[in-house]
């Protein structure tokens, strides 16, 4: 990743976006995956994003996570830059002690839950506020378990993943990343993996959460009727750009892109 | 040649005070490699790649040369370069170095085996790569670990009769002493073969126990 040239040292206030891709760049060899993107997400906003499969959209996520470098641009959060760090009057490369200071207003559920197998349900929830934000072991506790009651799954707390349905993984795994107090949670395709018959438990607890939180959320995903049931906003990337964006109604019964078009018509096919 | 029980009876603590000379070069030597393996093994996953090769190197050429070899070169040659051991610290020395080549490799592939969402899960909640290794990664590389070095736990028990030719006084040294003493051999090295065994078959039990007890401790 070089150094950032031309980049402000972080975004001005007011109206400032949660999340900014500021001429975002990312390649493995000779084949771009995001293409100087450009993207904002505002604060409490849930956005969706769709797409064929390669168009970016999971690395967008990734890069946010910082599980991805990006080769050009900026990644802002909550205004300040996250892919870089201030050093004099420019932004140079981040490096993981600045990383691990900003990285917590991000979660993350993955497609394959990825708890912990040698922890419990609520140990699996408990570490990240022990290890990392500094709680007690007790209020740790309280507050895994609050949102183990959230998502459902009170009584499950002592089981290990193994015990658990995928449904059920991936409820603790949502529980997990909130355990941190992200101010950004990420969702990628995290209905993929699980049989048919469990997603509305995975997805009831993703309605509940843009009900009562007031949490930015970005989400990749196939389910084409939660996406336009739940989002704000829905962006439709092809070759690692927004291709097209708007309101649900308006992206799912009228695209204005021949292939956002043509998208939508093969996903409707394949239902 | 006739099995003499009283013979058997006279130099059975002779042999069982050498008993616990194999115990303890075993544990030690074990140790050294249990701790250096993991060096070996955490030292090849930093990235950088100068450092990578040179332990790979390393690791290659211990497996590929003689243990014995290397017990005469830190014991023989060593000294040459200023390097002067007495033979239980050569001894157990070169069995450490010599087994935390293998056991790093054990090391490595249980690492290598531990999905890549776990280590990315750690990083979405943040946690120190300290922490991601000894909570996360280790503990769950360990239950793929555990077969293994045990597997090397026992044969390096079998390999301490090797540090008999620096003089260390472990079992095989101390029976072929009696051996030559009583020109009696059968007796002795009979009993050296049992002790093995009496050794060998209980610590591959209780590494199986043991495997048995981390996956259901790790709820795996």
């Amino acid at each position: 990743m070089a150094s950032a040239h031309n980049f402000p040292m972080q975004l001005p206030e007011p109206n400032r976006p949660m999340v900014r891709f500021m001429n975002v760049s990312k390649s493995y060899g000779a084949l771009t995956v995001i293409n100087n993107l450009n993207f904002e997400v505002a604060e409490g906003e849930m956005v969706s994003i769709i797409g064929p499969s390669g168009s970016g959209k999971t690395t967008v996520l990734r890069a946010l996570m910082t599980l991805e470098a990006i080769n050009e641009g900026v990644i802002y959060v909550d205004g300040k830059p996250l892919t870089h760090m201030p050093k004099g009057d420019k932004l140079i490369p981040a490096n993981e002690k600045y990383l691990r200071g900003m990285r917590s207003s991000i979660g993350m559920c993955f497609q394959h839950f990825n708890l912990f197998p040698h922890m419990t349900a609520l140990q699996n929830c408990m570490e990240g506020p022990v290890q990392v934000l500094g709680l007690s072991k007790s209020e740790a506790r309280v507050r895994a378990e609050e949102l183990l009651e959230m998502v459902g799954l009170i009584d499950k707390k002592d089981q290990h993943p193994s015990r658990l349905s995928g449904g059920q993984q991936q409820r603790v795994a949502i529980a997990r990343a909130l355990a941190m107090r992200p101010k950004v949670m990420l969702f990628d395709e995290v209905t993929s993996a699980l049989d048919p018959e469990v997603i509305g438990e995975v997805t009831n607890v993703i309605r509940k959460l843009v009900r009562e939180y007031r949490l930015t959320m970005l989400m990749v995903t196939h389910q084409m009727g939660f996406a336009r049931d739940i989002s704000d906003r829905v962006c439709f990337f092809y070759g690692g750009k927004i291709e097209e964006q708007g309101p649900p109604q308006e992206l799912f019964t009228r695209p204005q892109r021949e292939r956002t078009r043509q998208f939508l018509s093969a996903i409707k096919e394949a239902i | 040649m006739e099995w003499k029980w009283g013979f058997t009876w006279e130099i059975l603590p002779s042999l069982l005070w050498a008993t616990k000379n194999t115990i303890l070069a075993t544990i030690a030597g074990y140790i050294l490699a249990m701790i250096g393996g993991l060096v070996f093994a955490l030292m090849q996953r930093t990235g950088s790649k100068l450092l990578g090769s040179i332990i790979r190197e390393f690791i290659d050429i211990v497996r590929s040369t003689p243990l014995l070899l290397q017990i005469f070169f830190l014991y023989y040659v060593a000294p040459e370069f200023g390097l002067r051991l007495s033979p239980w610290v050569a001894g157990i020395s070169t069995l450490g170095l010599h087994y935390s080549a293998y056991l790093s490799e054990v090391y490595r592939s249980s690492l290598d085996a531990v999905p890549r969402g776990q280590w990315e899960a750690c990083r979405a909640l943040n946690l120190s790569s300290r922490d991601t290794y000894i909570r996360i990664v280790i503990p769950q590389a360990l239950a793929t670990a555990l077969p293994g070095m045990g597997n090397y736990l026992v044969s390096m028990l079998k390999d301490t009769p090797m540090l008999s030719v620096i003089g260390v006084a472990e079992l095989m040294l101390t029976a072929n002493a009696i051996g030559s003493e009583h020109y009696r051999y059968l007796e002795p090295f009979t009993l050296v073969g049992i002790i093995f065994l009496l050794l060998s078959l209980p610590a591959a039990s209780l590494v199986k126990l043991l495997e048995n007890r981390l996956k259901t401790v790790l709820g795996l």
